[in-house]
C-alpha cells in the first residue's frame, strides 16, 4: 500500500518564530508542472513592519558579537544547508531548475556561506585604515553595520541569490528582512529553517515571502530601515525606491551581478558605514607618534 | 577680580590691500571667462560691514548647458587621454598655487564670507591646499585603493557647495573628482562665490586643460540646473538636509551617483573624569568655531551631573573672553554671521529656546554697529524635546543637557536623525571607546573636536548623508565600481 504523503504547510519566518501572514491571505504560484507549489503565504504591510520590529530588537546583539563568532554561525548555516541539499535541490527543480542545475545551485550555495563566513572576522582587518594625519592624532576609520536591512531576494536562482543577498549583510552585523522570491518561494521558506537550526539568533533574518509589487513601497518608505538592498528591480522600481527612501535617507543598494558574479568581501561593505575617531597622542622631547 | 591687570588687545588687522578682487566676475566655463547669457549679476557683500564686494555672473540654464558641454568635450577629449600621471601632476600644481597665493585667499575668504582671518588663515586655506595635494597622489594609485576591482571614471560631475567653508569645500569637491579623472562643474554658494572663482583664476594659470574644471556661480536654481542636468554622471551636494533630500528625490529615475554631505546635532560628551579646563576648551571649538556654522559643530553639550557645575562656571568664563567683532583683525575668535537670512534664523532659534523655557546665557562683548553679529550663546534647562536640541541651528548656540550614566547618555546622544559627527571627553580609554563605538557617528573626536585632515574620511550615518570625502575613502565617490 503506497503511503500517504504528509503535506507542508508554508509559512513565513520573524524573529525566529515561523508565523502564518497577520492577514490570512495565500498566494499560489504555479511550479514547473504547471500545478501549484502550495498555499504560500502572502505578507502584508503589517507583517513586514513585525519583521523590522524583529530585526531591530535583534541587531544589538548581532552587530556587537565577536566576529569570529559570527564566522562560525555563516559556516553552521553552510553545514546545515548541506545536510538538506537534496531537498533544496527537489524544490528547485519544482520550481522549474533542471536537476543538474539545481545540484550546482545548491552546491554553490553551500559554498558561497563558507566563503563569507571566512570574511566575518577579515574584511575589518582588510579594509580599515589608520590615516596619517598631520596632526599629533591617532586617526583610525573602521566599518560599522548601518543597521536594519530590508531587501528583495531576485527572481532568478532564488536559493543561490537569496544567499548572495542575505550573507553579505549579516556577515557585516546588520540583521534583514527580505523578500524571497515571488514565484519561487520555496527556497526562501527551507532555507529559514535552515537558519533556525543554526545557531542563528532569531530576529538576524527574517523571511517573508509575498508580492513584490505589494510590499515594495513598504519596505522602501519604512523609517526604521537604513538601507534597502535588491538587484533586478524595474526602472520604475528603483526609482520609487530612491524617492520613498529620502524619509531618512536609507541607503538604497543596487546589487550587481549577484548571480554570475565573482566572489567578493566587496557587498559586505555596501551596507557597511565608515565610522573615523581621532584621539591627541601627546607629543614632547620623547616625541610624538610615527603614524 | 579687581587686582588683577585688565589685558586688553590692540587691532591686529590683516590688510585687505592684498586681496585682488575684480568688481565683477563671469562664470569659469571652459577656461574662458564666459560673461551670463541672460546679463544677469548678483552682488556678493562683506557681512561684516553689509559693503558690497563684487558682482558675480548669475547662472541660467543655458549658462550651465555651456559649463557641462565643456565639462564632457574636456572628458572625451584632452583629460580622458591623459596620462594618469600627468592628471596627478596638474593637481599638484593647482595645491602648489593655493600654497603661493595662501594669504591672499584667507583674506578674499574672511572679506566675503566673514570668518576670522585666524580661521582662514590657519585652517581653512591650508586644509584645501593640502586636499589638493593629497589627492594628486592618488591619481596614478587607484589600483590598489580597490584591489581587485574594476574601476572607472564616472564622467561629469555636478557639485553644489555651501557656505561655511568656501574654498576647503571647492577642494573637497574637485580634488578627488579630478585625480580620479572625471571634469567638473561647480557652483559655489550665493553669498561666498569669490574664493571659488579666484581659485578658477589659478587653474587657469595651472595650464588645466580647458573645459576639466567650470565654474558657475548663482542661487539655488543654478544648482537644480546642475544636478538635473541629463548628461551629468555624479552628483555631489554639501549643505542642508532638505536641500539634500530634495536633490535625491529629484534625481531619483536617473543613473546618476549621489553623494551628500547635510546637517549635524552632534553630541559632546563630558564625563566626570575628562581633564575639565581640554574639555571646556573643546567645548568653545566645538560650537563658536567658525560662528557655529559648522555642519559638526557640537551644538548639543552632554555634561556628566558631578562635574556640571563646574564645567558650566569655566564655560562661562571661558565664553567671556572670546573676542567677537572684525574678522580681518587677527584676534578675533568669532566673526561675522554669515548672512542677515542666517542672523534672523539664529535669532529665531533663540527665541524658541527662551520660549520653551530654557535658560539663556550669553557674553557680554561688545558687538559692531554695522554688519551681522550674534553674541556666543549657551542654553541651559534644555530637554531632549527642545527645539534648540533638536534642530540644526548653523549659529553660536549651545543647548547643554545633563546625564547620570554611560547608557543614558549614548542613548541621548543617538536619539537625533541626524549622524554626522561626536565628541567624547574621559580620561580613561575604556569608558571613551565603549561610548565612541556606540554612537551613530560618522566622525568622532575623543578629547579635542573639529579636527580636519585630507587622510581622514568625513561624512554621516542616518540623515547626515552618505559617502565619504577625505581619505582612500574619498575616492570611491567618484568611480563606477
Amino acid at each position: 500500500m503506497e503511503r500517504l504523503e504528509v503535506l507542508k504547510t508554508y509559512k513565513l519566518y520573524i524573529g525566529g518564530q515561523f508565523p502564518r501572514t497577520e492577514s490570512g491571505r495565500y498566494y499560489t504560484p504555479a511550479g514547473a508542472d504547471g500545478k501549484p507549489l502550495g498555499n504560500i503565504c502572502q505578507a502584508s504591510r503589517k507583517d513586514f513592519r513585525n519583521a523590522v520590529v524583529a530585526a531591530r530588537s535583534a541587531l544589538g546583539g548581532w552587530a556587537v558579537r565577536a566576529a569570529f563568532n559570527r564566522s562560525q554561525i555563516l559556516y553552521r548555516i553552510g553545514e546545515m544547508l548541506e545536510g538538506r541539499s537534496a531537498q533544496f535541490a527537489d524544490e528547485l527543480i519544482k520550481q522549474g531548475s533542471t536537476p543538474a542545475k539545481a545540484k550546482k545551485e545548491v552546491a554553490e550555495a553551500v559554498d558561497r556561506c563558507i566563503y563569507y563566513a571566512g570574511w566575518c572576522d577579515k574584511y575589518q582587518q582588510v579594509f580599515s585604515s589608520v590615516n596619517p594625519v598631520a596632526s599629533c592624532h591617532f586617526n583610525f576609520s573602521v566599518y560599522e553595520p548601518v543597521g536594519v536591512v530590508a531587501a528583495i531576494a531576485p527572481e532568478e536562482n532564488p536559493l543561490l541569490a537569496l544567499l548572495e543577498t542575505i550573507l553579505p549583510v549579516i556577515a557585516g552585523g546588520n540583521t534583514v528582512v527580505i523578500l524571497g522570491a515571488e514565484k519561487s518561494p520555496l527556497s526562501s521558506i527551507t532555507l529559514a529553517e535552515v537558519l533556525a537550526t543554526s545557531d542563528l539568533p532569531g530576529g538576524v533574518v527574517n523571511i517573508l515571502t509575498g508580492i513584490r509589487e505589494e510590499l515594495l513601497p513598504f519596505m522602501v518608505n519604512h523609517k526604521d530601515v537604513n538601507a534597502f538592498v535588491a538587484s533586478d528591480l524595474s526602472n520604475d522600481d528603483w526609482k520609487t525606491a530612491k524617492e520613498e527612501a529620502v524619509h531618512n535617507l536609507k541607503r538604497i543598494i543596487r546589487r550587481k551581478d549577484v548571480i554570475s558574479g565573482p566572489e567578493s568581501p566587496y557587498p559586505i561593505l555596501e551596507t557597511q558605514e565608515v565610522k573615523t575617531t581621532w584621539h591627541p597622542i601627546e607629543s614632547s622631547i620623547a616625541g610624538g607618534s610615527k603614524y | 577680580m579687581s587686582d588683577q591687570t585688565e589685558w586688553n588687545y590692540s587691532p591686529a588687522p590683516e590688510s585687505a590691500k592684498q586681496a585682488h578682487i575684480s568688481g565683477r566676475y563671469e562664470h569659469f566655463i571652459n577656461g574662458k571667462w564666459t560673461a551670463p547669457k541672460e546679463g544677469d549679476y548678483f552682488s556678493t557683500t562683506n557681512p561684516a560691514n553689509g559693503k558690497k564686494i563684487a558682482e558675480v555672473a548669475s547662472g541660467s540654464q543655458a549658462d550651465v548647458n555651456a559649463a557641462v558641454k565643456a565639462a564632457r568635450a574636456a572628458y572625451e577629449g584632452p583629460w580622458g587621454k591623459l596620462s594618469a600621471r600627468d592628471r596627478g601632476k596638474y593637481i599638484y600644481r593647482i595645491a602648489r598655487l593655493i600654497q603661493e597665493r595662501a594669504r591672499e585667499f584667507a583674506i578674499i575668504e574672511t572679506l566675503d564670507g566673514g570668518k576670522p582671518i585666524r580661521e582662514s588663515r590657519d585652517v581653512d586655506i591650508p586644509l584645501a591646499a593640502n586636499h589638493f595635494f593629497y589627492y594628486a597622489g592618488w591619481a596614478d594609485k587607484l589600483e590598489y585603493a580597490f584591489p581587485n576591482r574594476k574601476i572607472a571614471s564616472l564622467g561629469v560631475a555636478g557639485q553644489v557647495i555651501p557656505w561655511n567653508f568656501p574654498l576647503l569645500m571647492a577642494a573637497w569637491k574637485i580634488a578627488p573628482a579630478l585625480a580620479t579623472g572625471n571634469t567638473v562643474v561647480l557652483k559655489p554658494a550665493e553669498t561666498t562665490p569669490l574664493t571659488s572663482l579666484k581659485l578658477a583664476e589659478l587653474i587657469a594659470e595651472s595650464g588645466l586643460p580647458e573645459g576639466v574644471v567650470n565654474i558657475v556661480t548663482g542661487a539655488g536654481e543654478t544648482g537644480a540646473a546642475i544636478v538635473n542636468h541629463a548628461d551629468v554622471n555624479k552628483v555631489a551636494f554639501t549643505g542642508s538636509t532638505s536641500v539634500g533630500k530634495l536633490i535625491q528625490k529629484s534625481v531619483a529615475g536617473s543613473n546618476k551617483k549621489v553623494t551628500l554631505e547635510l546637517g549635524g546635532k552632534a553630541a559632546n560628551i563630558i564625563l566626570d573624569d575628562a581633564a575639565i579646563d581640554q574639555a571646556v576648551e573643546g567645548i568653545v571649538n566645538g560650537i563658536y568655531f567658525n560662528q557655529g556654522h559648522v555642519c559638526c559643530a557640537g551644538s548639543r553639550l552632554f555634561v556628566q551631573e558631578s562635574v556640571f557645575d563646574e564645567v558650566m562656571w569655566k564655560l562661562k568664563r571661558r565664553m567671556d573672553t572670546l573676542i567677537v567683532g572684525d574678522p580681518l583683525d587677527k584676534n578675533t575668535d568669532v566673526g561675522a554671521i554669515n548672512s542677515k537670512e542666517q542672523l534672523r534664523t539664529i535669532e529665531k532659534y533663540i527665541k524658541t529656546g527662551r520660549e520653551e523655557g530654557s535658560e539663556m546665557y550669553q557674553t557680554s562683548c561688545k558687538l559692531p554697529a554695522s554688519g551681522n553679529w550674534c553674541a556666543p550663546t549657551v542654553f541651559t534647562n534644555v530637554a531632549q524635546s527642545s527645539t534648540i536640541a533638536q534642530e540644526e541651528i548653523f549659529g553660536p548656540v549651545l543647548a547643554v543637557q545633563t546625564f547620570r550614566t554611560v547608557p543614558e547618555v549614548i542613548e541621548k546622544a543617538n536619539n537625533t536623525p541626524y549622524g554626522l559627527s561626536a565628541g567624547v571627553w574621559s580620561d580613561k580609554g575604556a569608558r571613551l571607546f565603549q561610548i565612541s563605538s556606540n554612537l551613530d557617528a560618522g566622525v568622532v573626536w575623543g578629547n579635542t573636536y573639529n579636527q580636519f585632515d585630507p587622510t581622514s574620511p568625513f561624512g554621516g550615518y542616518k540623515e547626515s548623508g552618505f559617502g565619504r570625502e577625505g581619505g582612500l575613502h574619498g575616492l570611491a565617490a567618484y568611480l563606477d565600481m
